[in-house]
């Protein structure tokens, strides 16, 4: 099923704050293998001149994933199929780290909805914020739904 | 950094128990992360990493040729082909990199080639980081010196 282009500048609603912990951020450090001390240790961070301990560099991930699938591919009028859904490119652009204590928000945009060689091509930018609308990073998903 | 500087080779031992622990940590458990059966079912070779997984690998080589954990401001990058991670031992992903450019004092543009067995998994994958090391001039973020 084609994407329908008029989706394309289609916005969200916002999410709800995703509690920024320095648990998960060493979490994820660790799961990645990432031993720098900033993403464990908060006075590590602070001496960076960060508040708290920063996260790595794809960790917004957690969060831009979770608003676009749960907003974009399940929305009913998109029609898409998740299980014929591969990830294609990711971008991050970053105003400041991700840091423990962060509360962020993620407002999803379509930027894309095209077809190509069978497959619709689904481009999701994720701005993601401040509670206190601080912007941090945005986040570009370009997702392929593979054709039949 | 010099303009086409080549940065040293990075290589990353890649288990099914990393990818256990990173499914954990990012909330994906797509079974194809984790499953012979599922991976076989969709036609995969065998268990693939998180594309994600991958391009952190590639962030942690970005973080270890800047010198700090917060230097990386863009960072892109596009799936190409999976990592196969056998049941036992370890897949090994190489991560290599060419300053392509220095947009401005304390920046440089990076194109990163990385591979698995010989193969490119991720295409077009490039970052722009910051080259100013640790407590040199303003903390970028904040504009004011650092540990204010």
């Amino acid at each position: 099923m084609a994407l329908d282009p008029g989706i394309v500048g289609r916005q969200y609603p916002p999410t709800e704050p995703y509690e920024v912990g320095r648990e998960k951020i060493r979490e994820f450090a660790t799961a990645i293998g990432a031993d720098d001390p900033a993403y464990h240790d908060a006075e590590a961070a602070r001496a960076l001149g960060h508040a708290d301990v920063i996260a790595p560099p794809t960790f917004p991930i957690l969060m831009s994933f979770r608003a676009s699938f749960a907003q974009i591919v399940d929305d009913p009028d998109l029609g898409v199929d998740y299980s014929r859904v591969v990830h294609g490119d990711q971008r991050f652009a970053y105003t400041r780290p991700v840091q423990a204590g962060d509360r962020l928000v993620c407002r999803c945009v379509v930027d894309e909805a095209t077809s190509r060689g069978g497959h619709d091509i689904l481009t999701i930018r994720t701005e993601v914020a401040t509670d206190l609308d601080e912007p941090v990073v945005t986040v570009w998903s370009k997702l392929v739904v593979r054709g039949h | 950094m010099d303009k086409g500087e080549q940065l040293p080779t990075r290589v990353y031992q890649v288990t099914r128990a990393d990818l256990v622990r990173y499914a954990g940590a990012s909330l994906d458990f797509n079974p194809i992360h984790w499953s012979d059966r599922v991976a076989a079912e969709v036609g995969l070779p065998g268990v693939i990493a998180h594309g994600m997984y991958t391009m952190a690998l590639a962030g942690r080589a970005l973080v270890d040729w800047a010198g700090a954990p917060d230097a990386v401001t863009d960072f892109s990058v596009r799936f190409t082909r999976p990592v196969v991670v056998p049941a036992d031992g370890a897949a090994e992903v190489q991560v290599t990199g060419v300053v392509r450019d220095l947009p401005g004092p304390d920046q440089a543009q990076v194109d990163l080639t990385v591979t698995c067995g010989g193969e490119r998994v991720l295409g077009a994958a490039r970052a722009t980081m910051r080259t100013c090391l640790g407590k040199q001039g303003a903390n970028p973020y904040t504009g004011r010196p650092w540990g204010e």
